[in-house]
């Protein structure tokens, strides 16, 4: 999968291992939320970069207290219609205060960046489909948002009375 | 009425933008159907058994004469010549062609409309009763409210992909005008013992094959924290709806399976969280701003039922009887609010051709302060008419064939599209309907009969809201053969019932003698002035089987 990183094609650095695979006691690798929970104490102790894949039904909330040991943190959407990941993101941003890579993986329709970037996340497991420019054309779709959430855009809301001098600056 | 500014201008016009492009690339094979699907359905655009079907948004069902003309033109220009109001305060086109929608679009934009969310598993359009700034039990005007929750709903990035679809629907008044309890949240605006004015929150209520009534979660929710509160409903059921099963995914399935006390805390302590953060309390400069859209047009002081109506009425018996039955007083003495049926006898409830509604929009020009309302019953109201000018409307509506005097009447039926139209119907509604309608054809028959809610949907989907009729009508499928289950005793008002199936299904044509079975045991047992429901409430259902089922 290409992946479009803060709407450029960057190189993945990091590894997602599958279940039977052995940790590497070298490298960024991403695990998901099973095996964090049986093997925590090793991965503590690795330096190397570590992810944590979340898949829908696995809310962030549960691994609240270990966030600052993730550097990625990867929120799958095994379907497009499943949209549980929106939620998972926006609470990790604005609630849990993850400030790492978020990284949406699965099917991850065009269409979708919008609303995805606007819940925080900032990486993406594209389709071959999807183009920088696509990616850019995208977030420029729509030149104003009604609701606060994860990216802090000024909503329409609040825009409708701040001072002139405000708007200009923005 | 609201107004677009700049900025909701600016983001219906990129939607048009973005769905250009969305139907560009469905016709180059670039997405396939099965990615264009959701994308279309967030725009209201449905694959039915015959042609595209457009659902244009009417938000809680206020509109204008500009409005309805360009409704008017789009019918003509795009479809075949007529339109059809919606359970949903909406209006759908049945026969439109894909590579048509866009301009279709940029037509409604035009005008401030669009078909944003009208389908898709979103915030649908926000409904209301078709009554408000008008009606005389009112609290507030609930339309400031809509459009506050119109505008957080849309394009809303978290929600965007619920499990399900998602209908709110708001009242201002405690005579529930717009069946609050029966969807996935009812907001009732009430005042507490400090005078202050905030909401009482429902959730959970819904039709379909699992019929339920909405749990009461919230007595008195503060006005400043109406969006932080549905947010921590909506994020609720995001996480938790169940996405195993289609038929299993509204949230009144969620509240049921986690009970509503256990739902209720979850909520409650998502708003806790939500609330800290402050991001959705809303400024009260643009609850203002919005309120004062709605503010009352400027009403003349008049006499209340001026002579020339009184003689009016003692002269025409045909403008007599619609006076009874589509004219409802106004909360502002010398005006009142006309409903325009919909339901002639033998026609297609809901329908409405384009020479019918230019006419209607003529109408609220001159006479009601421009304004324009649908109903969720699939009528049309004019809610701010002189008492004076009752007569000269009521001409031009029998001239436009829209002047039949049956609201809340046993022809004022609601009908889903059923067969004729829908490919998740197992059997026809409208024609049952029509057939209904022609039966009790005569009005004066109509108005011995009284108050009379008949609802008939096509499948247990109940788009035709069948659980809460008076009478119920399902249409269901037996071995390939149309059969229609019916139900007894429902009402989808303040005092929210689920009706009580009578017994076996009847064949499309015995529907019929069954209704009217029913409305003749009704007659027969009522006492003085009892109401079909409160003789259901008094003798139960054991009457009516009886004569239902004589002959078997």
């Amino acid at each position: 999968m290409p992946l479009l990183k803060d709407g450029r094609f960057v190189e993945d650095q990091w590894q997602r291992l599958e279940e039977h695979e052995i940790v590497p006691r070298d490298g960024a690798v991403i695990v998901d939320l099973e095996r964090w929970q049986v093997e925590r104490e090793t991965l503590k102790e690795r330096t190397a970069p570590l992810g944590l894949l979340l898949l829908p039904g696995q809310s962030p909330e549960e691994v609240a207290e270990d966030l600052p040991r993730f550097d990625l943190i990867a929120l799958s959407f095994p379907a497009f219609k499943d949209g549980r990941a929106y939620s998972y993101a926006r609470i990790l941003r604005e609630r849990l205060g993850y400030k790492g890579e978020l990284r949406a993986v699965g099917e991850v329709l065009q269409d979708q960046l919008f609303f995805m970037v606007r819940v925080g996340f900032d990486a993406f497991e594209v389709n071959t489909r999807t183009s920088e420019e696509d990616f850019a054309a995208e977030m420029a779709k729509f030149p104003a948002v009604y609701q606060p959430s994860s990216c802090g855009e000024t909503t329409v809301f609040a825009r409708r009375h701040v001072g002139l001098a405000q708007c200009a600056a923005e | 009425m609201y107004r677009y500014d700049e900025f909701d201008q600016s983001l219906v016009d990129a939607r048009v933008a973005e769905f250009r492009g969305q139907v560009a690339r469905r016709l180059t094979g670039d997405i396939t159907e099965d990615e264009f699907k959701p994308l279309r359905l967030m725009n209201g655009l449905y694959l039915q058994l015959h042609a595209y079907m457009l659902r244009v948004a009417i938000p809680y069902g206020t509109f204008n004469s500009r409005q309805m003309h360009m409704l008017a033109e789009i019918s003509r220009k795009y479809d075949k010549g007529y339109g059809h109001f919606t359970t949903r305060q909406n209006i759908q086109y049945n026969w439109l062609k894909l590579d048509d929608v866009p301009d279709l679009l940029a037509d409604l934009a035009s005008v401030e409309m669009h078909a944003i969310q009208t389908s898709g598993n979103c915030i649908r359009n926000t409904t209301s009763d078709q009554y408000a700034g008008a009606a005389a039990d009112e609290i507030e005007d609930p339309r400031p409210t809509c459009e506050i929750i119109r505008q957080w709903s849309t394009f809303h990035p978290e929600f965007s992909f619920l499990p399900r679809k998602f209908k709110i629907a708001v009242t201002g008044a405690p005579k529930d005008r717009a069946a609050v309890q029966i969807h996935d949240i009812g907001i009732q605006i009430v005042e507490n013992n400090k005078g202050e004015v905030g909401y009482s929150i429902f959730v959970g209520g819904g039709l379909g094959r699992t019929p339920m009534i909405g749990k009461h979660i919230r007595a008195f929710l503060p006005r400043q924290d109406l969006l932080a509160y549905l947010e921590a409903i909506v994020r609720v059921y995001n996480m938790l709806g169940r996405r195993d099963n289609i038929y299993k995914a509204r949230i009144k399935i969620l509240v049921h399976e986690t009970s509503a006390a256990e739902f209720t805390r979850l909520v409650e302590e998502e708003f806790e969280k939500i609330d800290k953060t402050n991001l959705l309390a809303l400024p009260d400069e643009e609850i203002a701003r919005i309120s004062k859209y709605f503010a009352p047009p400027d009403f003349e002081e008049l006499a209340p039922s001026p002579a020339a109506l009184l003689d009016a009425i003692d002269q025409d018996r045909d403008f007599a009887l619609w006076v009874k039955a589509n004219v409802t007083p106004h909360k502002v003495q010398g005006y009142s609010i006309v409903n325009v049926s919909l339901k002639p006898i033998g026609g297609v409830p809901g329908d409405i051709t384009a020479d019918q509604m230019d006419g209607v929009a003529e109408l609220a020009r001159e006479y009601s302060f421009d304004e324009i309302r649908a109903t969720h019953e699939q009528n049309l109201v004019l809610p701010h008419v002189r008492e004076t000018d009752l007569y000269a409307i009521w001409q031009r509506l029998v001239e436009l064939e829209l002047a039949t005097a049956n609201i809340g009447l046993v022809s004022d039926m609601i009908a889903c599209p059923g067969l004729d139209y829908c490919n998740l119907a197992n059997a026809r509604s409208i024609p049952v309907a029509q057939l209904i309608s022609e039966r009790f054809a005569e009005l004066e028959r109509q108005h011995n009969i009284g108050d009379l809610k008949i609802k008939i949907s096509g499948c247990i989907n109940a788009c035709g809201h069948h659980h809460v009729g008076h009478i119920g009508i399902l249409g269901v499928d037996r071995k390939g053969e149309e059969y229609y289950q019916i139900t007894l005793g429902g009402s989808a008002d303040e005092n929210t019932r689920l009706g009580d199936i009578t017994g076996p299904s009847f064949p499309y044509d015995k529907v019929v003698d069954a209704v009217e079975t029913v409305v003749n045991t009704y007659v027969d047992i009522r006492t003085p002035g009892e109401s079909f429901l409160q003789t259901y409430a008094r003798v139960g259902l054991a009457p009516f089987k009886e004569t239902l089922y004589a002959a078997a």
